[in-house]
């Protein structure tokens, strides 16, 4: 039965022309590969540098500083000791660690939203479930006297990253039903975790410490001994790295299993992709918007879990207030692309950011109140620059405009 | 245009394709989908640029080397997707990008609205030029992208499959405007993979096939036959051959089924039908009769008000698609684009559709991607679909080849019960004479198929019985032998019977 149809390929111009804007967003981000993303951090960090320069200082003396405050000049004087008087070397080796204790927070809140994404949705949220899977791993932190280490451990992280699951849970349960929009009702979730947060932990609240010289303070109770993430790297007493980042790699490597290898992961795509195909296919869109938003949530409570039993120990209302890492998830999801290898990158450039920049800037580099803020400044130029990734992809086929095998975007452009 | 040549990395599109059109006529440019028919007409208008040839304008060599060239010199374009901003009125479409300007700023609204009305007068154009895009009807949105074209001065008019948004009545409308534009001595190339409406048109037709021109031919003494053949280059069978159905047992039946529409109007009202093993029930029916409700409910992707459906031993209340799935019925579904197929999914995905979360697909949710290979491989060769392998995403297929695809996926998962829902929309000869050939091959098999179309050309050379659905309820059935006439009657509601 031979049919002699068409036998010519579309090119990407006219399938781009032809389908529907996410396909088009998706055609564009297949065909913008690695070099967008790439692009974007290059140009944020270009932007960056000229905010330095604004202050009057140099730019490259300040991401020179950054990159060795990260601890990123370890690799010319690799050393596993970490104790801050052994010179350089050591220094480094610090600074390693710390930088990859905000790279293990920030792999777990950046697939809280790249899961969600993966289903069609956007969970801003993040920062509220780990407000709420660091109420629960401390409360659970300074409980149970007594218990083993292994089991208190586990019960802790399981207690907090399900905790971050339900308070997710809630969000795709509302959309579920009642069509709430999910960007909104996290939003909301995020402040009720915030003041649940501040009031558990404040004076007089059910999770403040019971140390009487500490009474007018608002912080928690340290944690038990037998409930601290053992450390792999580093001296317990400097604040080492924690096994958290044993968990937050085997989470990015359960990630990539379950949107890839599982008819779990199956699901949440095609309904990401197009939910009324989906539910063509026999698929519950409703039950996947649930679910996909509760292991979304279960990530960011798993950041607050190896938080607590990792480094912070212990927490207040301060901390609270300042706590972004939940927010910068978003944008390591959004640079990472939501894969999983995208989403291990992201959150060590951010990582890396945001400790580099509270060390070794001294102020002959940067004015001190603007360094830690060169962190926020290129996150938001890349989430920015991510969501006109679009134009910058266009800039970059406008490119082969030059040469006789054109591009059709022109059309492309006025369609409504 | 002469000799052009146009490459895409692994596909010539053009072969030294050459075209003329004289001043003031109507030129069909006709082929299959991928021919490349839109690639030259993209070059014609500068979006391209050839490989090879040339481009003659009144004799003179002319280089394109953006859209706006063309323009500038007369050639002027209407795309089979709008580009009209939806909040401006008509005028304001009409004049943009070339303004009549007062006090050196300003938009001059009221020559805007003045000079479109005079050139609505001229075409005998029904549209009115203070009205809001959004407002208007698909026809007239069209009506307003041939007047930004003719506001700027085109004496070549290319329409890209003009029809393909257009109902009949539309239709008809669209070649009475075009009849008036050659009187003006414009000349009209109108690109299309319908026969029909090509031999009403077209004073020339030329025929593309795989990139390279084959023909062209005066509209005298050209057939649909001749065209069709020149097309597909072989004999097409117009009429689908098929010998008498040999009926079994009633495999799919439907009982007082009642549903209604998302607004909560009753659009199935009482619907009851079988369909036995071995023959093709076609639904006939206008858009909007409650067809696409009645499929969905069948199909649970929509809840039923009440009623029973059976397949085969199986009977269903409420079912939900895994019910009816797993009940024996296949779907290949009207919107293919919307439900059929997941554009982003490979095809190898898309072949899992239904079938991910069971052995051999997966295995206590843990998925098989190779396996989901392996099956696509035997069906992409089985069911003969082209322009990629099992990875290619599903989107960077042709209408037509998409449609194979999900014609595969719902044969291969061997229902009781097959529901093919405007199976050939938008598709070419070919692909159309595909799947028709399939569907009667799977009805020899033994299959029961509800056939549910909106071309009455389809139901007729399908159907061993016809079913006539108007406001929600079945007022006709035919067996034997029946004029088309009679269920147009019927369709309408002309004849309407009192239901049993």
């Amino acid at each position: 039965m031979t049919e002699p149809k068409k036998d010519l390929v579309q090119s990407p111009e006219e399938a781009a022309s032809s389908g529907t804007l996410a396909a088009r967003l998706s055609l564009s981000q297949r065909a913008g590969g690695v070099a967008v993303p790439l692009a974007t951090v290059i140009l944020a960090f270009l932007i960056g540098g000229l905010v330095v320069l604004a202050t009057g200082h140099n730019p490259l003396l300040a991401y020179r500083d950054i990159f060795n405050g990260a601890g990123l000049n370890w690799i010319f004087h690799p050393t596993t000791n970490t104790a801050i008087d052994g010179g350089v070397p050591a220094q480094a080796a610090f600074n390693l660690t710390q930088t990859l204790l905000q790279t293990s927070t920030l792999i777990l809140t950046g697939l809280a939203v790249a899961f969600a994404f993966r289903c069609g949705m956007f969970n801003i949220g993040g920062q509220g479930q780990y407000f709420i899977g660091l109420v629960v791993a401390n409360w659970i932190g300074i409980s149970l006297a007594g218990l083993n280490s292994f089991p208190h451990i586990l019960l802790a992280i399981a207690a907090a990253t399900l905790a971050g699951a339900v308070w997710a849970g809630i969000a795709g349960v509302l959309k579920a039903t009642t069509g709430a929009h999910e960007v909104i009702s996290t939003i909301m979730l995020n402040w009720i975790a915030y003041y649940l947060a501040s009031w558990l932990f404040g004076v007089g609240g059910p999770l403040h410490n019971t140390d009487p010289t500490q009474a007018t303070s608002p912080v928690s109770n340290p944690i038990l001994e037998s409930a601290k993430l053992p450390v792999i790297w580093g001296s317990t007493t400097l604040q080492g790295l924690s096994a958290g980042f044993l968990i937050a790699i085997a989470a990015l490597v359960v990630y990539w299993a379950l949107i890839n290898r599982t008819t779990l992961g199956y699901e949440v795509r095609a309904v990401g992709f197009n939910p009324d195909a989906a539910a063509y296919g026999g698929i519950n869109v409703k039950k996947n918007i649930i679910r996909a938003m509760a292991i979304s949530g279960a990530f960011a409570g798993l950041a607050g879990g190896i938080d607590m039993l990792g480094y912070l120990f212990k927490y207040g209302q301060l901390d609270v207030q300042v706590s972004q890492v939940g927010f910068i998830g978003i944008a390591v999801a959004l640079l990472g692309r939501n894969t999983a290898l995208g989403v291990f990158l992201g959150a060590f450039i951010f990582g890396g950011l945001l400790y580099g920049t509270t060390q070794g800037l001294t102020s002959n580099v940067i004015q001190p109140e603007l360094s830690q803020q060169l962190t926020y400044i290129i996150q938001g130029l890349v989430v920015l620059f991510i969501g006109a990734d679009i134009l910058i992809l266009y800039v970059w086929n406008s490119r082969k405009r030059l040469r006789p095998r054109g591009a059709a975007r022109t059309p492309a452009k006025a369609v409504y | 245009m002469r000799g052009i040549r146009k490459e895409f990395p692994g596909v010539v599109a053009n072969d030294d394709v050459s075209l003329d059109v004289r001043r003031g006529e109507v030129h069909a440019l006709l082929g299959e989908n991928g021919a490349g028919k839109s690639t030259l007409m993209n070059i014609l208008y500068g979006l391209y640029r050839p490989d090879a040839g040339e481009i003659l304008l009144n004799g003179k060599r002319v280089v394109f080397s953006s859209a706006s060239d063309a323009i500038e010199a007369g050639i002027g374009m209407v795309h089979q997707h709008f580009m009209l901003i939806p909040v401006m009125t008509v005028a304001e479409n009409v004049v943009l990008g070339t303004e009549p300007v007062k006090d050196g700023v300003l938009l001059d609204e009221g020559a805007a609205e003045r000079r479109v009305a005079d050139m609505a007068k001229t075409f005998k154009f029904a549209v009115e030029p203070g009205a809001l895009v959004e407002d208007i009807g698909v026809g007239q949105q069209q009506r307003v992208e041939i007047m930004k074209a003719l506001y700027r001065n085109a004496d070549i008019l290319i329409l890209d499959e003009p029809t393909a948004v257009l109902t009949p009545q539309e239709a008809s409308d669209l070649f009475e405007v075009l009849r008036t534009l050659r009187r003006e001595g414009i000349s009209i190339v109108f690109i299309s993979h319908k026969l029909k409406e090509v031999l009403e048109i077209a004073d020339r037709i030329t025929v593309l096939r795989r990139g390279k021109t084959i023909e062209t031919v005066p509209r005298e003494g050209a057939t649909e036959e001749s065209l069709a053949r020149a097309m597909v280059g072989r004999e097409v069978l117009l009429r689908v051959e098929k010998k008498p159905a040999e009926v079994g047992d009633v495999l799919l039946e439907v009982e007082d089924l009642w549903a209604s529409d998302d607004r909560g109007i009753q659009k199935v009202r009482g619907v009851s039908f079988q369909v036995r093993a071995g023959e093709i029930v076609g639904i006939a029916g206008v858009d909007g009769n409650g067809q696409t409700e009645l499929i969905e409910a069948l199909t649970g992707l929509r809840r039923a008000d009440s009623g029973v459906i059976r397949v085969g031993g199986h009977e269903l209340q409420h079912p939900t698609t895994r019910d009816s799935l797993d009940a024996g019925l296949g779907h290949i579904p009207e919107d293919r684009q919307r439900h059929g197929l997941v554009l982003e999914f490979s095809i190898a995905e898309n072949v899992a559709l239904h079938d991910y979360a069971t052995t051999p697909d997966s295995k206590l949710g843990w998925l098989f991607p190779k396996r989901l290979v392996e099956r696509a491989k035997g069906l992409i060769k089985e069911f003969d679909v082209r322009g990629g392998g099992p990875l290619t995403p599903a989107g960077a297929l042709s209408g037509g080849n998409q449609q194979k695809l999900v014609a595969a996926r719902e044969i291969s998962r061997d229902p009781t019960a097959l529901i093919a829902a405007q199976p050939t929309r938008g598709l070419d000869v070919g692909a159309i004479e595909y799947l028709h050939r399939r569907l009667v091959a799977e009805r020899d098999e033994g299959r029961a198929i509800l056939l549910v179309s909106l071309e009455l050309d389809e139901i007729f050379s399908l159907s061993d019985r016809i079913l006539v659905i108007y406001e929600g309820e079945i007022v006709g059935e035919h067996t034997g032998e029946v004029s088309e006439e009679q269920i147009g009657f019927e369709m309408l509601g002309v004849q309407k019977k009192v239901p049993a």
